[in-house]
């Protein structure tokens, strides 16, 4: 438990921290931009990443590769919003469906087996954690870029819309707003992008594996609300959008971080979805118990006879 | 013109629940006519207004708009035509985005939202002037969130988000139900000045029968489904709550029994 081996292991964290955001940046387009609980994002972030990597071995250009996991996330968006706009299925339920179905499909486009690498030595990678400075630059590039794309988007006229549609759905369809098309649309985007970060992800560590994406929902809402929490803290009423999908990413490096420090603390790697899943659950706990703790029937019975 | 012909809705067909809410309603508005609808409670007043908005489609029966059937189209679509208030306060805004930003929704109603600005420069301009025709101090907080206003705030945001752009229609369905007195004088004040200068064709559903009596030129009471009274013209003007409620015994043969419509 050295504090060398510590420092040595930051920038590593670092640069997955800011991979993944891409991926919490997706997820905080559906979570709090449209108010859906999606859970297609486990299975597209593996298809983002099998995609990556089939195409990258087959030849074809890392960057051009990304792009094509992208739409890749951009079809299982699309997949799971027309399950539950067209056939009206609740949008959890609808989630798992994509999610499992894409599973198969994962499987099948890695042509039947668990996982397939990408060798750096080999083809030329957007990513590798074999360079990690290189890495961080990158991954900042493209968390500004998108950031900057999400933020001109969330502004247009159809951003708008969307954000209405995941605000008030009565007062959008009042206002002649298709909410399902808008639905749809945001799922799609979401999903792409995840696709996206899977892709980068598996270029990363130099392979994709069909279970690359469990849990990745919930690393997620961890980046997202960890953001949320930090960044409320530190800019209070002054947070703006572009700082608010900012500290989206924020969330998702200081995530990684705390893995990094426990695992430096010997914690058995096995634990590790445990203790992630009670982290979230504290964040997204403190704001309700704050709530009430500002409000408590206990409160108001105090004193009673 | 809005021409409403034998509607009819019937909800939970074929089960113990079953109830004929709409029974054949026909309803002729001319252009400008601001038309006020009472009504005990069921007797069918917001259902109707929500049969025209298209919250669901009806069994029997055509709506037509300015001569377009709107019969088929559905709630969004329809959106095009229809500016439209709820009871509720909280349904009319988007509570998590800034009252210019309601304002640019709505501007873009019927319209194509494309990839070009939610809310342009000389939007901000005219809404500036416009928020401040409301008198309530909003136009110096157009970045607000909505949110954070008032009801009575945001019934008057949400009446002028409906007139941006000039509805064929204005179906307001109790929207001054949820206000304090002086608050919902003041919105109906409001309603007043913007009906009148927009000279729109407007449906205000009321429990108050006093408003339904000061307000618009002519003034309908539904019943079971139905429209039982129509008055207009000269005999609205003199109309007194009392004649009102004489009035409806004699056409329904029962007593005016709801106490909220009396009593307010």
């Amino acid at each position: 438990m050295e504090l060398a081996t510590l420092f040595n292991a930051m920038p590593g964290n670092i640069a997955q921290g800011l991979l993944w955001g891409i991926m919490a940046l997706g997820v905080y387009l559906t979570f709090k931009v449209l108010n859906f609980a999606d859970l297609t994002v486990d299975g597209s972030f593996a298809t983002g990443g099998a995609v990556a990597v089939v195409l990258i071995t087959g030849g074809v250009p890392a960057p051009i590769a990304l792009m094509i996991a992208f739409f890749a996330g951009v079809v299982a968006g699309f997949a799971t919003g027309i399950l539950h706009t067209v056939f009206g299925i609740p949008d959890i339920l609808a989630g798992i469906l994509t999610q499992i179905a894409l599973y198969s499909i994962n499987l099948n486009i890695m042509s039947g087996s668990a996982n397939m690498a990408v060798n750096v030595l080999k083809y030329n990678l957007v990513v590798t954690l074999r360079e990690i400075p290189h890495t961080i630059i990158i991954s900042l590039i493209s968390v500004a870029v998108i950031i900057g794309l999400m933020y001109w988007y969330l502004g247009t006229a159809q951003g708008s819309a969307l954000r209405a549609t995941g605000n008030n759905p009565a007062m959008s369809r009042a206002q002649g707003i298709n909410i399902n098309l808008m639905k749809v649309i945001a799922l799609a985007l979401s999903n792409g992008l995840v696709a996206l970060a899977g892709g980068m992800v598996a270029q990363y560590q130099g392979f994709s594996d069909i279970n690359m994406g469990r849990g990745a929902i919930v690393i997620g809402l961890a980046a997202v609300i960890i953001g949320e929490v930090i960044g409320n803290a530190i800019f209070g009423k002054k947070m703006n959008f572009v700082l608010r999908l900012s500290f989206v990413v924020v969330g998702a490096v200081i995530y990684y971080i705390v893995i990094g420090v426990v695992l430096w603390l010997n914690m058995p790697t096995n634990d590790l979805k445990l203790f992630t899943a009670i982290i979230v659950a504290i964040f997204l706990a403190i704001p309700y118990l704050k709530g009430q703790a500002r409000s408590s029937f206990r409160k108001a019975g105090k004193g009673a006879r | 013109m809005l021409e409403v012909s034998n509607i009819k809705k019937t909800f939970n067909a074929g089960t113990i629940n079953e109830k004929r809410a709409l029974n054949g309603v026909d309803l002729k508005l001319e252009d400008g006519e601001f038309v006020t609808v009472i009504g005990g409670n069921g007797a069918g007043k917001s259902t109707f207004l929500n049969a025209m908005a298209g919250v669901w489609p009806v069994d029997e029966g055509r709506i037509v708009i300015d001569g377009i059937d709107v019969t088929g189209l559905s709630e969004y679509k329809r959106a095009k035509y229809l500016g439209r208030v709820f009871q509720d306060p909280m349904t009319g805004t988007a509570a998590d985005m800034e009252i210019i930003e309601n304002l640019a929704l709505a501007d873009r109603r019927g319209k194509k939202r494309g990839l070009g600005w939610g809310v342009t420069a000389s939007e901000k301009d005219r809404y500036y002037e416009l928020l401040k025709e409301l008198d309530l101090g909003l136009e110096d907080r157009m970045t607000a969130k909505v949110g954070l206003l008032s009801g009575g705030q945001r019934q008057a945001l949400t009446l002028l988000m409906a007139t941006l752009q000039k509805p064929n229609v204005l179906l307001l369905d109790e929207h001054t139900a949820a206000l304090d007195p002086k608050t919902a004088a003041k919105v109906l004040e409001t309603t007043d000045r913007i009906i009148e200068e927009n000279h729109l064709t407007t449906l205000m559903v009321t429990h108050n029968m006093r408003d339904a009596i000061l307000h618009g030129n002519r003034l309908i009471m539904m019943s079971e489904g139905r429209i039982i009274l129509n008055i207009a013209g000269e005999e609205k003007k003199n109309l007194t709550v009392e004649d009102l409620l004489h009035k409806f015994e004699e056409v329904s043969g029962e007593e005016f029994t709801n106490d909220k419509a009396i009593l307010s």
